[in-house]
């Protein structure tokens, strides 16, 4: 263990390890410093100056966030000077900032205005300054605009640090610098995979998710459209969270109620269409087992993912199943199987799915995703899209009932749940390929060695003899050297989950924003997936391929697993992209 | 930030001097900054795709490379004409009607400040007051001097190159 040091913030002793900031001791004194740049293990730069504190007998000030603790030291994180410095701060940042809290996406849940307030920074610096709007909209997941970035470059690191993407950086120098692409390329012409983490960490509304709930709307309005929905195993746990609730409140009755309200002709389950893909996924693996496919197989269900892998790995391209999301399973599903059940013609049915993910509303684009010859999915909104949604409507969220999807294509099982935390799918996946290779029912259903927020988890089950290695990632810098070294021979698995956000899905760019110190002070992944595992562990139905919608689909509809009309319907191609465009 | 508009025309040769530094030099701590140096030497400037050799090169995002090559002053973006061209901004000849000249400069040449024409000919350079205030508003090519320039007297100027 490390040493332990002794210090006091605001005359509270405390004790923290060796190496620990001041900020860390803060947090462990019950004291809040007030942070913008600061995220911890992503963005360490002293940066933004908001952190100051006294030290007694030091000669400045100096930011909390990066200054590391000493035995005896004395710290003052509350003084008049302290709170003047940091109104000073703020309005620095405001004076170059264009303020339009009135109408501003993130206003109530923005961390300059939170500061700002609560320094009562004079009204002045929030006029309009005659700051013009800086918008690169060009990408098809989120919003730049530069005017109302505060330069705390966490995005930068975000993406450089955890995602392996880099395509953003600072620029030029002095009143000049502003993030952008390399030769202010719009984003969209960089190899940006959209997984939106920089607009997860971004403390303002320079990076915003593209709202497209106006498509939403006009199709609930057309009454011509059977409009369809469902949302994402994750969307669950964190709607919540939009309305005050307690992170990790799972609130999939009242999700299922409010869709109901809204209009919606179909409210589904993106978790049925989850055990689905285990189904699938899990057959792929089995072939490839059996008849020596590319191993490993890695999973296809983080679009994120996959798009780095095009760009990043085309080499990888073999080894990443050829099974589609659980969206855009559900989309096309929804699109063949349901529109043939109901009599409907494709044309006519919206698909819209409510997904934690931007990259989703990338994926919706691709090629080859178009089972019916109609896109699979319409539109695919974001969690906080959703909430936007249903306050919007008029429906008091908290007070709704608990209801249930629709049976059709709304059951799902404990395994199709699990999918939104990293380590989801590949137990999913176990649960159900070590029962068609053992013939026995599991005893055991808790996989714990892929559980957990580690970066990389790895372990190896005997299945009737088989042995199966696998390992779980996620964030693409964690992708990377798994990759890296399955490439030079130095690991070898059979099967590798890989999800493109820190965490997985509940931790995924279309997420609700959570201000940076709580970001830095609570597990916020963990939280969030417990609130998975806790429901996956109450559900009589735990097993994706014993899901009674999925047997029906597979006896009236498609036949096989992995066969014929499944594979047409439900399985898709990738592409090699390049880093760099030709020049 | 201007960006190249002559056509990128690196040669081969070019190519392996820039990477045989890489090769050399590439996994030095800090190594980004000296080899945006030595393509500068190469090249002359750092056209993106230049910036991209150094990106793949040294394994790091364009992004970085990018970001490094606008915060030094001493990085050109932007290839540099035969003719250097520099109209004086200082305040003597802003104040008789420099901005007029740099504008008519440009309108002739179809290129912004900071840039070079397709053909390489020509560009337009960053300038400080050059002492000459007696003649303002004054402009350079190369070492040549023009002063008491009217607007009008810019085509003839430049026909002369
Ligand atoms: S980013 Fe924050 S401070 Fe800026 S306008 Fe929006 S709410 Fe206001
Ligand atoms: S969406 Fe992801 S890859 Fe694209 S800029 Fe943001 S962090 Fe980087
Ligand atoms: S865009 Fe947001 S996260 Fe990025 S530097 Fe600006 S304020 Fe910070
Ligand atoms: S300098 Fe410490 S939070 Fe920005």
């Amino acid at each position: 263990m490390a040493d332990m040091i002794k210090l006091t913030i605001n005359s509270i002793p405390v004790e923290v390890p060796q190496g620990s900031t001041i900020l860390d001791a803060s947090v462990k004194a019950g004291i809040r410093i007030p942070t913008l740049c600061f995220l911890k293990e992503v963005n360490e730069i002293g940066a933004c100056r908001m952190c100051l504190v006294e030290v007694k007998g030091a000669r400045g000030l100096m930011a909390a966030c990066v200054a590391p603790v000493s035995e005896g030291m004395e710290v003052c994180t509350n003084s008049e000077k302290l709170r003047e410095y940091r109104k000073m701060t703020l309005e620095l940042i405001l004076s170059n900032h264009r303020a339009e809290c009135t109408t501003c996406s993130r206003s109530t849940n923005c961390e300059l205005q939170t500061l700002a307030v609560e320094y009562s920074v004079d009204d002045k610096y929030f006029s309009p300054s005659g700051l013009e709007p800086d918008i690169d909209d060009s990408a098809i997941h989120l919003i730049r605009d530069n005017s109302k970035c505060i330069l705390c470059r966490r995005c930068v690191s975000v993406c450089r640090k955890d995602q392996h993407v880099g395509v953003i950086g600072a620029i030029s120098r002095g009143f000049n610098t502003h993030i952008g692409s390399a030769f202010d390329m719009p984003l969209s012409s960089t190899s940006c995979i959209n997984c939106g983490q920089c607009v997860q960490v971004c403390p303002t509304a320079a990076l915003t998710v593209r709202d497209d709930t106006d498509k939403v709307w006009a199709a609930l309005a057309d009454e011509t459209k059977h409009v369809v929905v469902a949302p994402a195993p994750s969307v669950r746990v964190q709607l919540g969270e939009c309305f005050g609730m307690p992170m990790g409140t799972n609130v999939e009755g009242k999700l299922a109620a409010s869709l109901r309200r809204m209009g919606f002709d179909g409210i589904f389950d993106v978790d049925t269409a989850a055990d689905m893909t285990i189904v699938e996924e899990g057959t792929e693996l089995l072939n490839r087992l059996k008849e020596g496919g590319a191993l490993p197989l890695i999973t296809s269900c983080s679009p994120g993912w996959v798009k780095f892998c095009e760009h990043y790995y085309p080499e990888f391209l073999p080894n990443v199943s050829s099974c589609k999301s659980p969206q855009q399973m559900f989309g096309a599903l929804t699109k063949t199987y349901y529109a043939d059940k109901m009599g409907l013609d494709p044309k006519d049915i919206f698909v819209v799915s409510v997904m934690p993910c931007t990259a989703k509303k990338f994926e919706r684009t691709r090629d080859d995703q178009s089972a019916s010859g109609y896109p699979d999915i319409d539109v695919a909104i974001t969690t906080p899209e959703l909430a936007n949604m249903i306050k919007r409507s008029g429906i008091v969220f908290e007070e709704l009932p608990d209801e249930t999807f629709d049976p059709i294509f709304g059951i799902a099982s404990g395994a199709g749940h699990i999918f939104g935390a990293t380590g989801g799918v590949m137990e999913a996946a176990l649960r159900t390929v070590a029962e068609i290779v053992t013939g026995k029912p599991l005893e055991k259903l808790e996989f714990h060695e892929v559980r957990g927020t580690e970066a990389i988890k790895e372990a190896e089950f005997d299945l009737a003899g088989t042995k199966v290695r696998v390992a779980v990632v996620s964030g693409l810098e964690n992708a990377t050297k798994l990759l890296n070294s399955v490439k030079e021979g130095k690991a070898h698995y059979d099967f590798v989950e890989v999800m493109a956000c820190p965490g997985g899905c509940v931790n995924g760019g279309g997420q609700p924003n959570v201000p940076g110190y709580i970001q830095n002070t609570k597990d916020v992944k963990a939280i969030r997936a417990s609130a998975l595992y806790g429901e996956d562990a109450k559900m009589g139905l735990r097993k994706s391929h014993e899901n009674p919608v999925i047997k029906e689909i597979y006896e009236t509809y498609l036949g096989e697993p992995g066969g014929h009309k499944a594979h047409d319907i439900l399985h898709t191609k990738y592409v090699a992209r390049k880093i760099y465009e030709d020049r | 930030m201007s960006k190249s508009t002559v056509p990128f025309a690196g040669t081969q040769e070019q190519k392996v001097e820039l990477q045989n530094y890489i090769q050399e030099h590439g996994s030095e701590p800090g190594a980004l900054l000296p080899t945006l140096q030595k393509a500068q030497d190469i090249y002359g400037y750092l056209p993106i795709e230049v910036q991209e050799m150094v990106a793949l090169g040294l394994n790091i995002p364009l992004s970085e490379v990018y970001g490094v090559a606008t915060f030094y002053a001493q990085f050109s973006l932007s290839a540099r004409g035969k003719y250097k061209i520099s109209v004086c901004l200082g305040t003597a000849c802003y104040v008789k009607g420099a901005g007029e000249i740099l504008e008519r400069v440009m309108d002739e040449l179809g290129i912004g400040y900071g840039e070079c024409t397709p053909d390489g000919k020509f560009s337009i350079e960053e300038c400080r007051c050059l002492g000459a205030c007696g003649l303002a508003p004054v402009m350079t090519i190369n070492s040549e001097v023009y002063g008491r320039l009217t607007p009008d007297m810019i085509p003839d100027i430049l026909a002369k190159y």
